[in-house]
């Protein structure tokens, strides 16, 4: 090919010249280059290789339908197409499937074996042992480009939600006046455009539209547009359509900058998308210098660059005319081969009728074609077109059904979608709206060129994806007739490029070989996107922790200052142990040192949900396994919540502030989802103006004072309260005051020592946790992270929903049977409890593990192991484990089948082959009778 | 992303709403005479309807249950009933 630049070209400025690189090459172009028109025009025909047989490939399109032309930015994005990435100085543009350059790929030598690697050849070749082990090299061979996994994106790419009364997609003719006309009528108007700028067809086609050049037309549209507050987006393409009219689009960064997603949300969208040119099927159609007419049209106009000296222009329809005649009156020798016979021949024209290119010559680029009358044409470039299909993928992704139309030889869109409306050449109307036309278009009077069976030569159907007329032929006779087994099995229309160019062709070929007609056959399933957007764009801000984010402790200043070592406890950042040094050593030091003396431990997280009202008392009952409503005034007790199928689903103290207020003290894990289940059962089953539920957990710290030096440091700081164990006995609350502030306080334990849990608005934690911090001096309080409390309540066998409960646990798992036979009413769950299932006897149940053979700790999530004729066999797992500061030797509590009935018996358990022995006992290991909850 | 119209919020994003079941499940009450078959059915036992249904579901921020009408073919929400109004007459929820 020899492409020379014109004197014209209306988006470039040639007093601003640039350079940038291509697979080392330096390529010189004008500010409003794309890399694809600068390329061309700097001589470059092989723009890349394709992706099986690495044949050189150069330009077929000018915008998203380009297959070939995919490269790689450095610092950027892989597989973009060449035509549409500006030209910017200093870019590095690397051709992709090619190494070491698109001009000389060691890779080329594969095309010369083409006939023995037919569509599906790997997956029939490569069975044996197993796909995975050729896979990487396959994929090295035949790809597409590759990621730079150093590139560090500089910003974070922004998304935008925004609503809209008319969302037009495409800003060419169709698309401005139905803009024009929605803002008109005072409508919220969006206008997107792939393109830099607005106009469309009006850019490169010669039209005259309300008097004005078409060009000049589009800008004034724009601008008025814009006046009069309407959001024009350049640049960003529609890639999605969504359920109730909720549009994806991507607006491409300029100048490095990242991607913006914008989700708009539309009351209705006008699809003005346009349509794509078809290639001819014929010969070696892929050779670079074979280009679409259109495009061709597009490079001369746009960008000054004229695709050849020597030129074929080969139609089936009118509309590749304009190509021609501009070629020629640039200076080109230009020949049109029209399939139609009966067309009259514009003047000055050299115009063959009723003959096509059956194929083209040339070794890197087309040198030559052959007729089907026989003539051999010399030709640099060969500027096909095979019709033009609508642009109809958003159409059909929002539910619409495609009619076939034999006039134009195209799918358009059938049936009406509500809210949506498709206008222009994606409706099948390729020349201007009734309302603006002057009768001076052209007409397409278009005939068929299908491709048809058993040429003598390859025809590519699909180019982006290697795919020739002999690789449906195959699946065909394969018998993979419906379309979409014929997508997978020859990959015709997949990747980045999804059959823009291809599809019908392919369609029609498939309707051929299995005599039926085109809508017949039928299009594949259009989805998202419609060009490809970067992952990038889809996370936004959305990584790490934004994606996902930790909450934090009102007081994690304090505890950093305390040397506080973080970890993630069910979403919440929490302090794991205090201070440097073996962890380890650290946290069996912190229990140990809570069982002695006095330590603090911030408990914030704890679930703080009030029920408040006449029914709240009923309401609990329905809620909890345990009688709730007999509970006395400044008491607290401890209860499950199952769920409807009878399994535990929290755990954890109700405290009883007055006749009709209590607090549910759920697991710090389980807020969000206690609160909702609260709140769904009091809408759906209670009197909503009798009960009311608020989530108090995020508005009050909890700070506990835990182990036998606490009543002392309590009384310490006073409280304004009797704190005394006949006002305060354990399993009590009671109202105090902290520097003028209410706060609560109760004696539950999750330590088996006295304890004290204080509540206080989250914005004077920070002084109290400083007052028992300073008080505490005197008795010698240390600080108490979670690994310790762990330990701690493990020693007490203290169960931890979720750790030592799993998907099948019922209450009286946990041998908690009293409750349900002494409630007589209703509650969540209760019927699941005498079913078949919840009395079987070989149920796991709660016990605790003593290692018995001296290998130390048991592994949490050992086996227990029974042998039988099958083989080994599960009896349930260890879910808490560790040693034990207070006993000085291993603890380990378990589901074990049976459990509660085999107390003292040793078993057998197993972990990673690993043989351990251990006896079954009671949950609790210290402190059995609970005398320390008193001393 | 669909939207829902909340009763009391209005339309708003589907990513703010909880699914809570199909309306009409009505919970067999009296667990004495409710037979294993009748609690299984209120369970397990869902009809998972092509085209209209009616739902019940959760609006997270603000905490309303509410029974909608949807067609699980195109996607259409039909409206939305406050529990507390009506919408929980014909044995909606639980």
């Amino acid at each position: 090919m020899t492409a020379w630049r014109t004197d014209g070209g209306t988006a470039i400025d040639r007093g601003r010249p640039l350079a940038f690189t291509f697979d080392g090459r330096r390529i010189e172009g004008f500010s409003g280059d794309t890399v694809a028109s600068a390329l061309l025009a700097g001589g470059v025909s092989i723009l890349g290789r394709s992706f099986k047989y690495h044949r050189p490939r150069g330009l077929w399109g000018a915008g998203v339908e380009e297959p070939n032309a995919l490269v790689d930015i450095a610092g950027g994005m892989p597989n973009t197409r060449a035509t549409q990435v500006p030209a910017e100085d200093g870019l590095a543009v690397r051709s992709v499937n090619a190494a070491p350059s698109a001009e000389k790929d060691r890779h080329a030598f594969l095309d010369a074996f083409s006939r023995f690697i037919p569509a599906a050849f790997y997956y029939k070749t490569f069975m044996f042992p197993d796909w995975h082990r050729f896979e990487p090299r396959i994929r090295a061979m035949a790809g597409l480009g590759t990621l730079d996994e150093n590139v560090k994106a500089p910003a974070f790419a922004e998304q935008v939600n925004h609503h809209c009364d008319v969302l037009v997609v495409g800003a060419g003719p169709a698309g401005l006046l139905a803009a024009r006309k929605a803002v008109r009528a005072g409508r919220r108007v969006v206008l997107s455009d792939d393109g830099r700028q607005a106009g469309g067809s009006l850019l490169f086609r010669a039209a005259t539209v309300e008097g004005k050049p078409g060009a000049e037309w589009a800008a004034d549209v724009a601008a008025e547009l814009t006046r009069a507050g309407a959001l024009v987006l350049a640049g960003t393409t529609a890639f999605g359509i969504y359920d109730h009219r909720l549009v994806g689009l991507n607006e491409k960064g300029e100048g490095g900058a990242p991607d913006r997603l914008w989700r708009v949300r539309a009351q209705s969208i006008v699809l003005a998308t346009g349509a794509i040119e078809r290639p001819l099927p014929f010969g070696n159609n892929d050779l670079p210098g074979v280009m679409s007419a259109e495009a061709a049209l597009v490079y001369l106009r746009r960008f000054g660059v004229a695709a050849g000296r020597k030129v074929v222009v080969a139609t089936n329809n009118g509309l590749a005319y304009e190509t021609a005649e501009a070629l020629a009156a640039a200076g080109a020798d230009v020949t049109v081969v029209d399939h139609r016979a009966d067309v009259a021949a514009p003047a000055g024209l050299r115009v063959l009728r009723g003959t096509s290119i059956v194929s083209a010559g040339g070794r890197n680029a087309v040198s030559s074609v052959r007729l089907s009358d026989g003539q051999v044409l010399e030709a640099d470039a060969v500027l096909a077109s095979g019709g033009f299909t609508p642009t109809v993928h958003l159409y059909c992704q929002a539910q619409g059904r495609l009619d076939w139309r034999d006039d134009i030889l195209a799918f358009v869109p059938g049936r009406a979608v509500a809210g949506v409306e498709v206008a222009g050449a994606a409706a099948g109307d390729f020349g201007l709206p009734a309302e603006l036309a002057d009768g001076t278009g052209r007409s397409l009077g278009i005939v068929a060129a299908w491709p048809k069976p058993r040429a003598r030569q390859r025809v590519w159907i699909d180019l982006q994806n290697d795919v020739t007329a002999k690789d449906v032929e195959l699946a065909v006779r394969e018998n993979f007739v419906s379309v979409e087994h014929l997508k997978r099995y020859t990959t015709l229309g997949m990747a980045t490029d999804q059959g823009k160019t291809s599809n019908v062709n392919g369609l029609a070929l498939v309707a051929e070989l299995t005599g039926r007609r085109i809508p017949e056959v039928g299009t594949t399933t259009y989805r998202p996107p419609f060009t490809p957007v970067p992952f990038a764009a889809f996370a936004g801000a959305r990584s790490g922790t934004r994606m996902n984010p930790l909450r934090r402790l009102p007081l994690e200043g304090e505890h950093r200052a305390a040397g506080a070592v973080f970890r993630d406890y069910g979403g919440w950042l929490r302090p794991a142990f205090y201070g440097a040094g073996a962890p380890d050593e650290r946290i069996q030091a912190e229990a140990a040192a809570a069982r002695a003396g006095v330590a603090l431990f911030d408990g914030s997280p704890l679930g703080k949900i009030e029920v408040i009202g006449p029914d709240a008392a009923p309401f609990l009952d329905f809620i909890y396994y345990n009688t709730m409503s007999t509970l006395a005034l400044g008491r607290c007790r401890y209860g499950f919540i199952l769920t409807e199928a009878g399994i535990v689903y929290d755990d954890g103290v109700l405290v009883r502030l007055d006749e009709d207020r209590f607090v549910v003290s759920c697991s710090s894990s389980h807020v969000a989802g206690v609160h909702a289940l609260l709140e769904e059962w009091r809408q759906d089953r209670f009197d909503r103006r009798r009960v009311f539920i608020h989530n108090a957990t995020a508005e009050m710290a909890t700070l506990t004072v835990t182990g036998p030096k606490s009543r002392a440091l309590m009384e310490a700081v006073g409280f304004g309260a009797a704190l005394d164990d006949a006002a305060l006995p354990h399993m009590a609350v009671t109202a105090g005051v902290f520097e003028g502030v209410p706060v609560r306080i109760a004696r539950v334990s999750f330590t088996g020592e006295r304890s004290y849990e204080i509540s206080v608005p989250a914005d004077h934690a920070g002084a109290l946790w400083a007052r028992l911090g300073h008080a505490g001096a005197a008795f010698g309080a240390t600080l108490l992270g979670l690994e310790a409390l762990m330990i701690l309540r493990a020693e007490k066998g203290y169960v931890v929903i979720g750790k030592d409960t799993d998907g099948t646990s019922r209450p009286m798992d946990f041998g908690l049977a009293a409750p349900l036979a002494r409630k007589t009413v209703e509650f969540v769950g209760r019927r699941s409890l005498v079913t078949e299932d919840a009395s079987r006897l070989d149920r796991r149940q709660f016990v605790g593990l003593e290692a018995v053979d001296g290998k130390g700790v048991l592994p949490t999530g050992a086996h227990g192991i029974e042998r039988g004729e099958g083989g080994l066999r599960s009896t349930g797992y260890v879910t808490s484990s560790y040693f034990s500061p207070a006993l000085q030797k291993p603890i380990a509590l378990g589901l074990i089948e049976r459990g509660l009935s085999r107390m003292g018996d040793v078993i057998e358990l197993q972990h990673l082959r690993e043989l351990r022995h251990a006896r079954i006992v009671a949950p609790c290991a210290f402190d059995p009778e609970g005398g320390r909850l008193h001393a | 992303m669909q939207l829902f119209p909340c009763p009391f919020c209005g339309p708003r994003s589907e990513s703010e709403f909880h699914f809570g079941g199909e309306a009409g499940n009505r919970r067999p009450e009296g667990f004495r005479a409710v037979t294993d078959g009748e609690w299984a059915a209120y369970l397990h036992e869902r009809d998972n309807r092509r085209g209209p249904a009616s739902e019940i579901w959760m609006h997270m921020t603000c905490g309303e249950v509410f029974r909608m009408e949807r067609d699980t073919v195109h996607h259409g929400a039909v409206r939305s009933f406050a529990l507390i109004e009506g919408g929980g007459d014909d044995g909606l929820a639980h």
